[in-house]
């Protein structure tokens, strides 16, 4: 066996590869780059204050002005609404499949937890326009599409946490446990911080997901152009679903405010990402930073 | 504040498999205790029954007693979370919490278990630290993260954090097995001053430790894979060295085995 040098052969092979793992990379990366700098092109022509500020309140399609506000103020109030109800539940849920759960029941509550991953959204809309709507008398609301993005949210919520607690090394249960600390008590004051900044990353990933989410939101929200603060009563607007009427129209005026709706929603994305960093950095393990 | 320890008929089972059978030993208050033997012997797991630590293991069970002064641990009505309050266990690998910096790490056994101590945290923390030698190498940076300490360090943080509860035993597990020889006779310096307070029971892999570091000393052995472990000897370390009764304990303390 030689202890000289690669051989020609072996010096070329690694450039192939090398260079073909770089291409691979580049042809992954163009989509999203050319993605974002279109809509950023053709979004910037109508995002300015007047449009953020607001509603389409008698404006018609062919009018240059109007804006977003009860949109953005409608998904805002719907995915709030969602988050609310699914950061606690799928807590609990995720402890109790960690920390509790052996049997059966653990069982069946990961099966079906896998299954939802695979809910189309169109299906969750579905569900709670026959069950809330259809079913219990409802009329279209805010709340009835905040009811199918907690659906949606819920499975990504209940996994990435459920990982997150795995991660915890059983040693520092032990190590609390050999303490006389209470079981719950570990859990909050020992498991939970320790796992926090996963599963805000993970409780994010799950608020991106449902910020765009159309489908629900055209059955269950109604049509609104006017500012609705109320999200339990009344229809309401959303931002996703501007997006999807303005740009259906032949209007340049109405095309125009459907980009800038798209480039207010990936800002949106964005900020909440910028904001999920922020909270794992200030609340992460103090040695990690 | 340091207690005694009476074991009798004491049997370990995970499931339907036993894995200690039948151990009966006692341990003097304010002595140090040594169990030695080879690997899977189940000494870990007659260190872990003493603090029913055992039984966070899913199907975990024990028969026999285990008498801490008069009281029978595991008799009816005893909390095993108010057990491991009084029983303090220290681990291989120090696991100090992350989240915590070293001030909050010791205070830690005090604070989650509800317990204010208003004024006195400071004092309490202090002592604790001082007691596990750790005090003059952190009082300075008491806020700084618990895990930005080294390995000898970081375990003698958890020691302070197992005495600032002031348990009346202090069980450690193969204290020293993933520390360097520096930090190896810094902790054994610690166990010799800490007898003066508390009950010490200690599992060690390494027989040279036991004999340093122990008054007593129990040997426990298995006869094959699957067969549960028993106590073969225990007597005064000097003697169990120098002259064991059991052809087993010889064997083992002579590397034939183990």
């Amino acid at each position: 066996m030689s202890l000289s040098h690669p051989s020609p052969v072996r010096k070329a092979k690694n450039s192939a590869a090398y260079v073909l793992v770089v291409l691979a990379f580049v042809v992954a990366i163009i989509p999203l780059v050319s993605i974002l700098w279109t809509v950023i092109v053709k979004g910037a022509k109508d995002f300015n204050g007047e449009f953020l500020s607001h509603s389409m309140r008698n404006v018609a399609e062919q009018d240059p002005n109007g804006g977003a506000y009860h949109a953005i103020l409608g998904t805002l109030e719907q995915v709030g609404i969602a988050v609310v109800i699914t950061v606690p539940l799928s807590l609990m849920a995720a402890i109790f499949l960690v920390e509790y759960g052996r049997g059966r029941l653990a069982q069946w509550v990961t099966f079906f937890v896998d299954v939802m991953m695979g809910l189309p959204s169109i299906v969750a809309g579905l569900f709670v326009l026959s069950f809330w709507i259809l079913g219990l008398g409802f009329k279209v609301s805010g709340f009835a599409a905040s009811l199918a993005l907690t659906i949606l949210m819920l499975p990504i919520a209940i996994r990435s946490t459920e990982e997150m607690l795995k991660l915890v090394s059983p040693a520092l249960r032990e190590a609390s446990y050999a303490l006389g600390v209470p079981k719950w008590r570990t859990i909050t004051k020992v498991v939970l911080p320790t796992a926090l900044p996963g599963i805000v990353t993970g409780m994010m990933l799950g608020v991106a997901r449902i910020l765009g989410e159309t489908a629900p939101v055209l059955l269950l929200v109604g049509v609104s152009e006017s500012i609705n603060p109320n999200p339990f009563a009344n229809p309401q607007g959303s931002l996703p679903l501007f997006v999807f009427s303005e740009a259906q129209n032949s209007l340049q005026t109405a095309i125009n405010r459907g980009w800038a709706a798209a480039l207010t929603l990936i800002i949106l994305v964005m900020l909440l990402n910028l904001i999920a960093r922020l909270i794992a950095w200030w609340k992460a393990p103090a040695a990690a930073r | 504040m340091a207690k005694r320890i009476d074991v009798s008929g004491l049997s370990a089972y995970y499931g339907a498999v036993r894995a200690i059978e039948d151990i009966s030993l006692t341990v003097e208050p304010r002595t140090v205790t040594a169990f030695i033997g080879p690997s899977g012997c189940g000494k870990s797991t007659v260190l872990r029954t003493l603090n029913r630590m055992h039984e966070v293991i899913p199907g975990a069970r024990v028969e026999g007693k285990v008498m801490l002064d008069d009281v029978d641990l595991y008799g009816a009505g005893i909390d095993p979370v108010a057990v491991r309050r009084t029983i303090g266990m220290v681990f291989q690998r120090p696991n100090p919490f992350p989240t915590m910096s070293i001030y909050e790490n010791v205070a830690a056994g005090l604070r989650l278990n509800g317990i204010k101590a208003r004024g006195d945290m400071d004092g309490i923390v202090e002592q604790s630290l001082r007691g596990a030698n750790l005090w003059n190498e952190v009082k300075d940076r008491l806020n700084k993260p618990g895990m930005g300490l080294s390995g000898g360090q970081q375990q003698r943080l958890c020691i302070a954090r197992a005495i600032a509860v002031s348990p009346d035993v202090l069980l450690m597990d193969e204290p020293c097995s993933a520390l360097d020889p520096i930090s190896t006779l810094a902790i054994e310096d610690l166990i010799a001053q800490l007898k003066n307070e508390y009950t010490i029971v200690i599992v060690t892999h390494n027989m040279q430790q036991a004999a340093r570091v122990s008054d007593r000393t129990a040997f426990f052995n298995i006869e094959g894979t699957g067969k549960p472990g028993k106590l073969i000897e225990i007597d005064d370390t000097p003697r169990i060295f120098a002259n064991p009764s059991q052809r087993a304990t010889e064997d083992y303390i002579t590397g034939r085995f183990g």
